[in-house]
């Protein structure tokens, strides 16, 4: 639509409503005020990069060994996994206290299908994705179509399923899996391109997910130029391809000189790629944020906050049934007790990883970020002998700090006003 | 000799990378009511921040002196303590708490042992309403009260700190006439008192009517001090020194062509969500293309719920009767069916209703129009900054950037992206409800000038307001609604403010 203004109302001075900041356009002045403008977001790297590199020193590299990366990945996929749903349901502004117990039911149905029933492997992770699915739609009812908040329905799922998990296993531990389902948690792609002391295909799947980092960067960058939108100095997007690359491959070296790739680590790469773009570009993402900044806003907005509601909800309960088949590969077995306080480890992810309490803000990879800080330091702290007890101590003022951060911030976002 | 109550000295008060205000003088003599006008964002509300000790000193230059002493105020608290009392636009009640332990919230009467004695407490309450002309009972919990009784009990909360100087800032803004009056009046028997008032407006009709003097505020700097007193200073002398210019019309001229009916609504009746009664009773409407059409009604008429409920039942229960676009009947059961037969609602409280303000202008204009920019569930991004920055720039909102947050731009500038959101859905039908409420009048006249635009492209265009002034500047016709029912249809050739009023305070006819 154009319209005409009248010079006298296009040009009214009211040039208080906002003035520009003053950045630099020049290179570090640029880098400086995206870091500044982004902080509560690039904060949490920092942070990372920080935290790995204390812990890599205190422990004389044994943090950044080959075995012990390896083993980063295994013991803590199923955390990331369960923050991946639980950041969405954060950023919705509910909260699922449950998914500690349902890690546990899943596991447990699992491990009665294929160890006690002799299902064929596969039959007892589709059933546990489909228990997953219905203790979501379970959760998603109660919260959307019925209107309890998600603090009371979930807290009564946590009773509720963890004693059906009781019920399930009649009390008692079953184990083991067979080789195959186990492969899940455990298992190595490993020697398929061949190698020379190290992993090969390793390599190469590292060396594809560079390649695929910097084409998309690359299309997306194009494409923002092609709509006339300001995009980052070749300089500063070469350097973030290089950085990425570095990590990555570095990374990649790492488990190529231990036992290969591990399958979890595909599966957990595939879940982090694809709910990065559920939530960004989707519609379905976009009316996440929407009901979480402000509810009566996408209502009136002609979002269906029921239905988004509930498929948040039963999304939670599909990943939470992955986190379960995970960890009950990882133990070999289906424990009444597994996964409790598996929320919780969840939850501080998502906040960690710059989740706002209030809802409508967080990210994905953010909570994934957030999820490796609690799993770098609990890794770190056990190296060092630390005692569980002092890291419980740690791990709860490390969620503190980052939330009282993240207010902080606000307020500071307030007071420019 | 000057008997000055309060003296601000060349207050500068910078924020990172902006200057808020800029040497700001301000005087104020004992026992007056003084105006404080300026466009949004001109710096009023900080200078009232800086006085009353939300930004503590040391954080700003410059010198306050109150009754006569430098004061230096680390909180609220200190500047209560001499006698400053602040109304902000929204108030602080607790609305589950009685009207008493309202006023008495944080200044609570400790008796014997630190125990509170309610009787006192309560007998002392209903002293404060009385001498402020409210007439409940001092146990009625707040949530009870309409905005403007709501306003009253602020007032008696500060009148029981033994205040000297009371603050209002934007009382009227979310008030009908009657209120508004009453409260105008309250403030005058306040002088009489000896209570000194700053009052903060952008309803110039009142200052005019109330104000002993008037100092303007401009882009963070004092313009002038104005004395209403000769009685000739105008509205438009107050309106020139807010904007720097002279506003030929408060209103742009537009030509009416109607052309063919686009919406039109019959017997639509809608029951309270909780209460056995009809907010909306049998009301029918309709309004064509190329038209302006008003709904002028007063507080608790009706009007944003017979808007709300015809858009996708947002409001009410039992909702009947029936919806005609273009002639023909369509069902609008929820918001997304109403969006999609092209009907589009800007609602009056953009703050709490409309926008999501943690995010920025790109988020907030595409909002409601995802499905166009989309493709099997796809979002296109580059599209969407697309579609923002043309509506920047057709709309004149005041932003850097479309990534700028909407919490952080004036209240034009946040109605301007209200108005994008739903002109990017490209209804056939925009209901207005109160599309200027809160904002300056330069961004009025902009948001006038858009509607005009509006229906020069042949959309139709339904304007609910309190003041009826806009309606007449703006509407083709007037429909009068009152207690739920449409009392009225006005050309606005034909129209006065006299003859809306009549017809909106007409009594309830009983249904058949």
């Amino acid at each position: 639509m154009t319209r005409t203004v009248p010079p006298e109302a296009g040009q009214t001075p009211t040039n208080a409503d906002f003035k520009p900041t003053q950045g630099g356009q020049s290179g570090s002045g640029h880098i400086r005020e995206l870091l500044r403008s982004n902080l509560r977001t690039s904060g949490i790297y920092v942070a990372f990069v920080a935290i790995v590199a204390l812990f890599a020193f205190l422990t004389d590299g044994t943090l950044l060994s080959a075995g012990n990366v390896t083993n980063l990945v295994l013991q803590y996929s199923y955390i990331l996994v369960l923050a991946i749903g639980m950041v969405i349901v954060i950023i919705a502004g509910h909260i699922d206290l449950s998914v500690g117990s349902v890690v546990a039911l899943t596991g447990a149905v699992s491990a009665v299908l294929v160890i006690q029933q002799g299902w064929p492997w596969w039959g007892g992770a589709l059933a546990a994705i489909a228990v997953g699915l219905a203790v979501g739609a379970w959760h998603g009812f109660w919260v959307a179509y019925v209107g309890i908040p998600a603090f009371i329905v979930t807290l009564a799922g946590m009773l509720l399923f963890r004693g059906l998990t009781l019920q399930v296993l009649d009390n008692v531990s079953l184990s083991p899996f067979p080789p195959e389902y186990r492969d899940v948690a455990s298992g190595f792609l490993n020697g398929l391109l061949g190698g020379n002391g190290y992993d090969a295909f390793t390599l190469l799947i590292g060396a594809v997910a560079v390649a695929g980092y910097a084409v998309s960067g690359w299309r997306s960058r194009s494409a923002r130029a092609r709509y006339g939108q300001p995009v980052e100095s070749m300089a500063l997007f070469i350097a973030k391809v290089v950085a990425v690359g570095v990590v990555v491959m570095a990374f990649a070296w790492q488990l190529a000189n231990a036992r290969g790739l591990p399958i979890v680590l595909i599966i957990l790469g595939v879940l982090a790629i694809t709910y990065s773009l559920i939530t960004k570009n989707t519609v379905f993402g976009r009316q996440v944020y929407a009901i979480g900044g402000n509810l009566s806003a996408a209502t009136l907005s002609g979002v269906k906050v029921r239905a988004v509601n509930f498929w948040i909800f039963v999304n939670m309960g599909f990943l939470a049934a992955v986190a379960g088949i995970i960890y009950s590969s990882r133990s070999n077995g289906a424990q009444p007790a597994a996964g409790e306080m598996f929320e919780l480890d969840a939850i501080a992810a998502a906040f960690i990883g710059g989740a706002a309490v209030t809802g409508g803000v967080g990210t994905v990879v953010g909570a994934m970020v957030g999820g490796l800080i609690m799993a770098v330091m609990s890794n770190g702290m056990s190296l060092l002998g630390v005692d569980q007890s002092i890291q419980s101590v740690v791990k709860g003022l490390v969620l503190l700090l980052a939330v009282a951060f993240d207010v902080y911030n606000k307020r500071r976002a307030g007071a420019s006003r | 000799m000057d008997d000055n109550i309060l003296e601000m000295r060349s207050i500068t008060k910078t924020f990172p990378g902006v200057k808020a205000l800029e040497d700001v003088s301000l005087t104020v003599r004992r026992g007056e009511v003084h105006a404080i006008c300026g466009e949004n964002g001109a710096g009023k509300s900080t200078l009232m921040k800086v006085l009353s000790g939300v930004y503590p000193a040391g954080t700003y230059d410059g010198e306050i002196v109150f009754d006569g002493d430098v004061c230096r105020f680390s909180g609220i608290r200190d500047s209560e303590h001499v006698g400053i009392a602040i109304i902000h636009q929204e108030l602080a009640l607790v609305p589950y708490l009685s009207i008493a332990e309202n006023i008495f919230l944080g200044n609570e009467r400790r008796g014997r042992g630190g125990l509170i004695n309610w009787h006192k407490v309560n007998a002392e309450a209903s002293e404060l309403l009385e001498s402020v002309g409210l007439r409940e009972k001092a146990i009625t919990p707040v949530g009870q009260l309409g905005v403007g009784k709501q306003q009253l009990v602020e007032i008696a909360k500060a009148l029981s700190k033994d205040v000297k100087l009371l603050i209002l800032d934007e009382p009227t803004a979310a008030l009908n006439d009657t209120d508004s009056a009453h409260l105008l009046g309250l403030i005058r028997k306040l002088q009489e008192r000896g209570i000194t008032s700053i009052i903060i407006s952008h309803k110039l009709n009142e200052i005019t009517a109330i104000a002993d003097n008037v100092t303007i505020i401009r882009d963070g700097q004092t313009v002038e001090t104005l004395s209403l007193h000769a009685g000739e200073v105008t509205q438009e002398r107050i309106i020139r020194g807010m904007v720097g210019r002279d506003l030929e019309s408060y209103y742009p001229e537009r030509e009416s062509h109607p052309g063919e009916e686009v919406l039109r609504v019959e017997d639509w009746t809608v029951k309270h969500p909780t209460q056995e009664r009809l907010v909306v009773d049998h009301a029918s409407f309709s309004v064509r293309a190329g038209e302006v059409v008003g709904i002028a009604g007063l507080m608790g008429a009706g009007r944003t719920e017979l808007a709300m409920s015809i858009f996708g039942r947002s409001y009410g229960r039992h909702v009947s009767g029936q919806v005609f676009m273009h002639g023909k009947e369509v069902k609008t059961r929820n918001v997304s069916e109403a969006i999609d037969k092209g009907i589009a609602y800007a609602t009056e409280d953009r703050k709490k209703y409309g926008l999501n303000l943690i995010e920025d202008i790109r988020r907030n204009v595409s909002a409601a129009g995802l499905g166009k920019l989309s493709r099997r569930g796809w979002v296109n991004g580059n599209e969407e900054t697309k579609v923002a920055e043309a509506s920047r720039k057709s709309m004149n909102i005041k932003a850097p950037s479309v990534s700028s947050i909407v919490g952080k731009l004036s209240g034009g500038n946040q109605q301007k992206v209200v108005l994008s959101k739903w002109l990017y859905t490209d209804p056939d039908v925009l209901i207005l409800d109160e599309p200027t409420r809160g904002i300056d009048v330069g961004a009025k006249y902009e948001i006038y000038t858009i509607i005009n635009d509006l229906v020069a492209a042949g959309k139709a265009v339904v304007v609910i307001s309190s003041e009826l002034p806009e309606l007449l500047g703006t509407c083709d016709r007037v429909y009068t609604l009152s207690a739920g029912q449409i009392t009225g249809e006005v050309p606005v050739r034909e129209a006065t403010q006299e003859s809306l009023m009549a017809l909106m305070t007409k009594e309830r006819e009983l249904a058949a």
